[in-house]
């Protein structure tokens, strides 16, 4: 084994650990899509009617609509976890140890990326396990091509935190993440209503959740569950993933200087 | 290679502030060299740019005759560090937290073993490997990081102010060890603002409002003069 597969493994093992450490952590990972799920969809489902529309061949219920976005959510609240890890981790220094190895930077940031992202990709799997039990279920065959799709997203949304904490100074600052960035994502996007219905009430609206990232990694999501491909989905999330970790790999080279400067 | 580190007019800004000024200073090979310095100093910035957590356009860093701005890998691979953050992780093991650093440098799972074995026997931690490093003392936590800046066998160490919070004995114990280490050899740069940790037969350095303002070997240096009292003369002077 070569020395960069290594410290790949020495990194994702150690989210591993820090994970099974930390079952709250996974616990509120898991509680949260529920409740949307059992309480707001559940709330939801006699007020919004939905038409049939692909991936779907037939009607659906609310709650079958809103599984791909909530398995988003996740992905997004643990990317934007994992960078307030990372502010942690700078505060306490373990950043440091991890930067001080003699090996590219590029290379620590991602493997530390994917690590963060498996560790996700395991929590929607609970989700849609446990909303499987409440009937809420996909083609068999869907949970397995959904892998790809899920990983992705949970790259981009990964580096996305990435650079955030990259700017982020202190702890205290991850409210002003969930204002300004987890809200935002999420509710301007297609993952509690699709677009045609945000396009009724507000065609700039519709416009704006058309272009938000965040949408084409919940409707890879969702046509990958159904066993389908969305090419454009694809590109944007493929292109936003390389786009935000070069930003990320380049918010954290020494010689910028952004990450250990004093306020 | 007759230094284990060198460094040349080297100078860092925080936006218009100078932190550093125009800093020169070599680290001889298998000394012990303390760097003293008031809070403020600039201390901390030195560190940052030694480990490369920082760069700076102006001026060069030479570890163990390795250029860190051309060959970063490998000036990286034979510094070790102990910051002065504590950098373990409490919810792992003694252990774990060892094999973790062992792998960031690319050694071996079979090779990381016996290192950490034998660094656990040095420092008489062996039956505690398994413990989480929350239930150590600030002391052995300590020792477990300077354990672990050594797995990779660097021949430069740098410690950044490694005895603060620490309780008396811990703090002779951990510096008696780093000189018995330099003495094997090792080349070490110790940053403090303590004088009572450097002894007579170390180099000195003083570093006060981003300059060197003094170096040499203590003893010689401070010329029968108290060593606190010399300090704290030379950094008022100075200011």
């Amino acid at each position: 084994m070569t020395g960069y597969m290594r410290v790949a493994q020495a990194v994702i093992s150690r989210e591993f650990l820090r994970f099974i450490h930390q079952r709250e952590r996974f616990l509120a990972a898991l509680v949260r899509p529920l409740v949307w799920l059992l309480v707001f969809a559940a709330g939801f489902r006699a007020a919004l009617g939905l038409s049939i529309m692909p991936p779907y061949e037939t009607y659906i219920t609310y709650e079958t609509y809103v599984v791909p976005g909530l398995c988003a959510m996740v992905l997004l609240f643990n990317g934007m976890q994992s960078s307030l890890s990372l502010v942690y981790d700078r505060e306490t220094g373990s950043m440091r140890i991890l930067l001080t190895s003699p090996f590219p930077r590029w290379w620590l940031l991602m493997t530390r990326l994917f690590g963060a992202t498996i560790i996700s990709v395991i929590q929607v799997y609970a989700f849609l396990a446990i909303a499987a039990m409440f009937g809420i279920d996909m083609p068999p065959l869907g949970y397995v091509a959904v892998l790809p799709g899920l990983v992705l997203g949970g790259m981009m949304l990964g580096s996305l935190g990435l650079v955030l904490s990259s700017v982020i100074r202190q702890l205290e600052n991850f409210a002003g993440v969930m204002n300004f960035v987890i809200f935002p994502m999420f509710f301007l996007s297609s993952a509690l209503y699709p677009l045609w219905k945000m396009a009724e009430s507000s065609p700039l609206l519709k416009e704006i959740c058309a272009l938000n990232p965040f949408t084409h990694a919940v409707e890879l999501i969702r046509f990958l569950l159904y066993l389908k491909m969305d090419w454009l989905a694809l590109a944007v999330v493929v292109g936003s993933t390389v786009v935000l970790s070069a930003l990320a790999v380049w918010a954290y080279d020494p010689s910028r200087g952004l990450m250990f400067r004093k306020v | 290679m007759e230094f284990g580190l060198t460094v040349r007019d080297l100078s860092f800004r925080y936006g218009r502030k100078l932190a550093l000024d125009s800093v020169s200073f070599d680290v001889p090979r298998g000394s012990f060299t303390a760097l003293l310095g008031p809070n403020g100093a600039g201390k901390s910035t030195l560190v940052a740019l030694l480990t490369r957590l920082l760069v700076s356009r102006e001026g060069s860093i030479v570890v163990a005759g390795h250029d860190l701005a051309r060959a970063p890998r490998r000036s990286l691979a034979a510094l070790g560090v102990v910051f002065q953050q504590p950098t373990l992780d409490l919810d792992l093991t003694v252990r774990q937290n060892l094999f973790y650093f062992a792998a960031l440098h690319g050694l071996s799972r079979r090779d990381a073993s016996v290192r950490i074995d034998r660094s656990l026997d040095r420092l008489g931690m062996r039956e505690r490997a398994g413990e989480k490093v929350r239930a150590l003392n600030g002391g052995h936590r300590r020792r477990m990081e300077l354990a672990r800046a050594l797995l990779h066998e660097p021949s430069v160490l740098m410690l950044d102010e490694p005895t603060v919070g620490l309780d008396a004995a811990a703090r002779r114990a951990i510096t008696g060890h780093v000189h018995d280490l330099a003495d094997q050899g090792v080349s070490v740069l110790w940053t403090t603002h303590l004088t009572d940790e450097v002894e007579d037969s170390d180099q000195l350095l003083v570093l006060h409002k981003g300059r060197i303002v003094a170096s040499g070997q203590t003893g010689e240096v401070r010329g029968g003069q108290d060593l606190q009292d010399w300090f704290l003369a030379r950094t008022e002077e100075a200011a």
